[in-house]
């Protein structure tokens, strides 16, 4: 399995890991069946999200993903959050092998999930603007 | 503490030993004939594949002639079951048994056979990872043409009692292989008084170089070739042999089967003095018989943290280790092995096998010891899982 320097430095020095107390949302897709479990915490202050924090159980692309989403997202309004692709994770970490691609849209859609609960804490319905969670096949 | 360097993986693979390379040297630009060649270049390289095979015999227990060299332990996996299918399908045997946490070399063959239209019964293990002897036989029906048992599980180390499953067969009249990649060099193997009809071995499991294994064939059982083309190996294995592997092997097995159980007993201490220690940490059981297995195997699972991430961090630390999570595979599912033990998916994915050898020190020990429990600390801080175990929550 070759993992690029990137990946290697996020998994090794994950960035922003931790729980949010009093977040304004919270995600978790996936599910330990599979291997890998993604649990978002999001604060967000005007439109913009000001903290995020990530918990992961998986291997070492699944948490590597997660370090690197919740770095592009940090500090950014809500609408660049909503349009962070899987493919911009991948990018953004040199690449990940084919195999493990999926973690990257677990990750993903672990941001969406936790923008659709902070939607749903604010009385909007999330679905016409995230859209649907995918969970993985078991 | 300093980081240090441990090869703890040695089920995968081993080193070269100094030993077996240095026998192997001289047959690269200075005795490279062929062992097919009429003059004495050739001569002296057959001889020399002669006295390897020798050996190998010795080590089994076996005549020079029922030894065939392979290119690996899957090809004597793929011949022992294709080549004994193909000969008694004529009989109109056309069901073979073996076990359901075979090598990928085995089931991966049996379910090519499926295809062929070979049926296979697929024996179960017990939560401790033994073939009872008692299922084979129930297994074995009148036209079972093959029964194929390992000598020891490649993820957990459990030793099947070879000796009693061969007595079923014999006793229904049906032939016995076993895939002893695993065994070879670290139980005593007698293939005469186990009763063992076939066996697969594998060279680098044993300080040999990676591409050279063997196929013990009792005499009297004639098996088709796998490889056609020339008269090597008595016409039944074609393609030029690799003389200096073979000689290699032939050298690796000699000292891997030397004092056996000397050897072991301080392997076995310094293993178990692992397994006490790993299973310190809580959440974590132990994968398989604790007694039954092979001498440097251990394989525990530990709940809360996935195993490529466990992998990924002790090898920062300088650790070479495997697991049986999905994750180190590609695949979705963890191990079949931890799935036949009866462990859940979740389970099975937080497993960690180390294999170590006498090289192991008890520094090596000492650290492995000191370490792991740290990373298992910062994994599971960060794992959802733990933190929903902690809360006695369901995670499934």
């Amino acid at each position: 399995m070759l993992y690029s320097e990137k990946v290697l430095d996020h998994f090794s020095n994950p960035r922003n890991v931790g729980e949010i107390e009093d977040a304004d949302g919270v995600g978790e897709v996936g599910n330990a069946k599979c291997g890998d479990i993604m649990k978002m915490y999001l604060k967000i202050d005007k439109g913009v999200i000001s903290d995020v924090k990530f918990k992961t159980y998986g291997c070492g692309a699944a948490v590597a993903t997660s370090s690197m989403a919740t770095e592009l997202i940090k500090g950014k309004p809500v609408e660049d959050a909503l349009k962070l692709t899987n493919a911009a994770v991948v990018e953004a970490l040199d690449g990940l092998p084919q195999v493990k691609i999926h973690c990257s849209v677990l990750a993903e859609q672990a941001i969406k999930s936790a923008l659709s609960d902070y939607y749903t804490r604010q009385g909007i319905d999330p679905l016409p603007i995230v859209g649907e969670i995918k969970e993985p096949e078991e | 503490m300093d980081k240090r360097s441990i090869y703890a993986d040695n089920a995968a693979t081993t080193a070269v030993s100094e030993e077996v390379l240095n026998a192997m040297l001289p047959y690269f630009r200075t005795a490279y004939g062929n062992a097919s060649s009429i003059y004495k270049l050739g001569r002296d390289a057959q001889r020399d594949v002669e006295a390897a095979r020798e050996k190998v015999a010795a080590a089994l227990g076996a005549a020079p002639a029922e030894i065939f060299f392979t290119s690996c332990g899957s090809e004597a996996d793929n011949w022992a079951l294709k080549g004994t299918v193909e000969t008694m399908a004529k009989k109109g045997k056309k069901h073979i048994v073996t076990s359901v946490f075979e090598h990928h070399a085995i089931l991966h063959t049996a379910q090519y056979l499926e295809k062929h239209g070979i049926e296979v019964t697929y024996v179960p293990v017990s939560d401790k990872g033994l073939v009872s002897p008692e299922d084979v036989k129930n297994a074995i029906r009148e036209d079972t043409a093959l029964v194929s048992i390992m000598f020891a599980n490649n993820e957990i180390g459990t030793i099947q009692p070879i000796a009693e499953i061969a007595a079923v067969c014999h006793e229904k009249g049906v032939l016995f292989h076993t895939d002893a990649v695993q065994a070879v060099g670290h139980v005593d193997i007698d293939v005469k008084k186990m009763g063992i009809d076939m066996l697969s071995l594998s060279g680098h499991k044993i300080h040999a170089q990676k591409g050279i294994g063997a196929l013990y064939v009792r005499k009297g059982i004639v098996l088709p070739n796998l490889i056609h083309g020339g008269a090597q190996e008595r016409n039944k294995r074609a393609g030029t042999e690799n003389v200096p592997a073979i000689v290699g092997l032939g050298v690796a097995i000699e000292a891997a089967t030397k004092n056996i159980s000397e050897k072991n007993v301080s392997i076995t201490a310094k293993r178990n003095r692992l397994i006490d220690g790993i299973l310190k940490i809580p959440y974590t059981r132990l994968n398989g018989d604790r007694d039954k297995r092979l001498p440097g195997n251990l394989n525990i699972s530990i709940e809360g943290i996935e195993g490529e991430s466990l992998l990924l961090m002790l090898d920062m630390y300088g650790i070479c280790a495997s697991s049986g999570s999905a994750c180190t595979s590609g695949s979705l599912d963890p191990s079949h092995v931890l799935l036949s033990i009866g462990l859940k998916h979740e389970i099975a994915h937080g497993s960690l096998r180390l294999s170590i050898e006498d090289d192991i020190t008890d520094e090596d020990v000492d650290y492995i010891l000191e370490v792991l429990p740290q990373i298992v600390d910062k994994l599971r801080s960060m794992s959802p899982v733990w933190e929903k175990m902690m809360k006695g929550e369901s995670y499934e």
